[in-house]
């Protein structure tokens, strides 16, 4: 099994055992771009993401113009 | 990742300052950090009427939740763009900030564009000329027009915007690749209102990065408008903060010791006042009485009086 992220409905799935940063790098979202919950509590990036779990990801980018 | 002050499980690490908090310290945190710049850049005082500009976003909302956490009067001012976009964007934005202010029991001034100029934004930015096809133009100088008018007619002390620091970041970045003298020489956390017509504008979160905003309405259970603007899609602003979050990842603190720096250049004299020539040329529009560059009416009343 995999571990399954969410990013504005957009689903990616990466293998366990790597970091929430390492795998945020690895599907191209910038870390800084981001928060993760992980059943709607905020981690940080150094936490080990384990087999079968969903981390869903809020942008925090806005603008215009 | 252990937090800093307690020892618990931290929900955020700040890397550009090497500190990790926990939801408790962290909903601290941010609040004493707010207090700090506005004492650090002389923004206002306690007793001062504050009008906060409010769009229903993060970043505003969370200005004001953390000013009246702070003891400070403030009046919300929403202002109703009538962009739909599909995701009725400005009723949402409108019913979340209502929402907000009702729950904390704050005044919100509501200026309804459609209602009060009898156009959405979109379509003046049709019928004009400006923006070339992209509404940002227009709304941008429509919300400076009556965020100035409404803290004007008030009689404020001051407009608070929730820009924070990847915007500030954005905006410089964009500003120096063009080596725009006038916005650079303007730029900073207070615009003072040095000439008549104008109120004076401060930026309350212009040294907190838009993830610790992100993190902050999110764990104080705000809610906001998570759906971008329809029209922010391949927006410069956007670009420049990714470009920039991509230099902060190899560089943690870069956003920050940009923004700084340039500070910090500017109080030591980089920029002349000759850098912003508009500013020699401004006078009242006959109109609204708002300072402009423009010979006659000022480029809103412009714009509003073609449908007159």
């Amino acid at each position: 099994m995999a571990v399954k992220l969410i990013l504005r409905g957009k689903e990616y799935e990466v293998k366990h055992g790597m970091t929430l940063r390492h795998s945020l790098l690895k599907i191209d979202v910038q870390p800084e771009a981001v928060l993760a919950t992980r059943k709607g509590q905020m981690i940080t990036e150094d936490e080990i993401l384990k087999d079968g779990e969903t981390i869903k990801l809020v942008a925090v980018i806005s603008g215009g113009s | 990742m252990k937090c800093r002050k307690c020892e618990q499980k931290a929900v955020i690490n700040m890397r550009q300052h090497k500190l990790a908090l926990c939801q408790t310290h962290f909903l601290d945190w941010v609040p004493a950090q707010v207090q700090r710049f506005i004492e650090k850049y002389d923004m206002f005082a306690k007793n001062d009427r504050l009008l906060v500009a409010v769009s229903g976003g993060k970043d505003s909302l969370s200005l004001w939740d953390i000013l009246w956490r702070l003891g400070y009067q403030a009046d919300g001012l929403y202002i109703g763009l009538g962009i739909d976009g599909g995701i009725a964007y400005s009723h949402e934005s409108q019913r979340l900030t209502e929402a907000f202010a009702a729950e904390r029991g704050l005044h919100l001034h509501v200026v309804n564009v459609p209602q009060e100029y009898h156009e959405t934004i979109p379509e003046m930015a049709d019928r004009t000329t400006r923006g070339r096809g992209k509404p940002c133009s227009v709304c941008g100088m429509t919300k400076r027009h009556i965020m100035n008018r409404i803290g004007r007619e008030g009689n404020y002390a001051a407009l608070l915007t929730g820009h924070n620091l990847d915007d500030e970041a954005a905006a410089l970045f964009g500003n120096t690749l063009n080596w725009l003298g006038g916005y650079l020489y303007r730029q900073g956390p207070v615009l003072e209102a040095d000439r008549p017509g104008l109120v004076r504008k401060v930026k309350p979160l212009c040294r907190l990065y838009e993830r610790e905003m992100a993190a902050y309405a999110m764990l104080r259970g705000i809610e906001y408008i998570y759906d971008e603007c329809p029209y922010a899609k391949g927006s410069k602003s956007i670009y420049y903060k990714e470009l920039l979050n991509q230099l902060e990842a190899d560089r943690p603190g870069a956003k920050l010791q940009f923004y700084l720096s340039f500070l910090q250049a500017k109080e030591n004299g980089i920029f002349a006042p000759q850098a912003d020539p508009d500013a020699e040329n401004l006078h009242s529009c006959p109109t609204c009485g708002q300072p402009t560059s423009a010979p006659g009416e000022c480029a809103f009343c412009r714009m509003v009086l073609q449908t007159a």
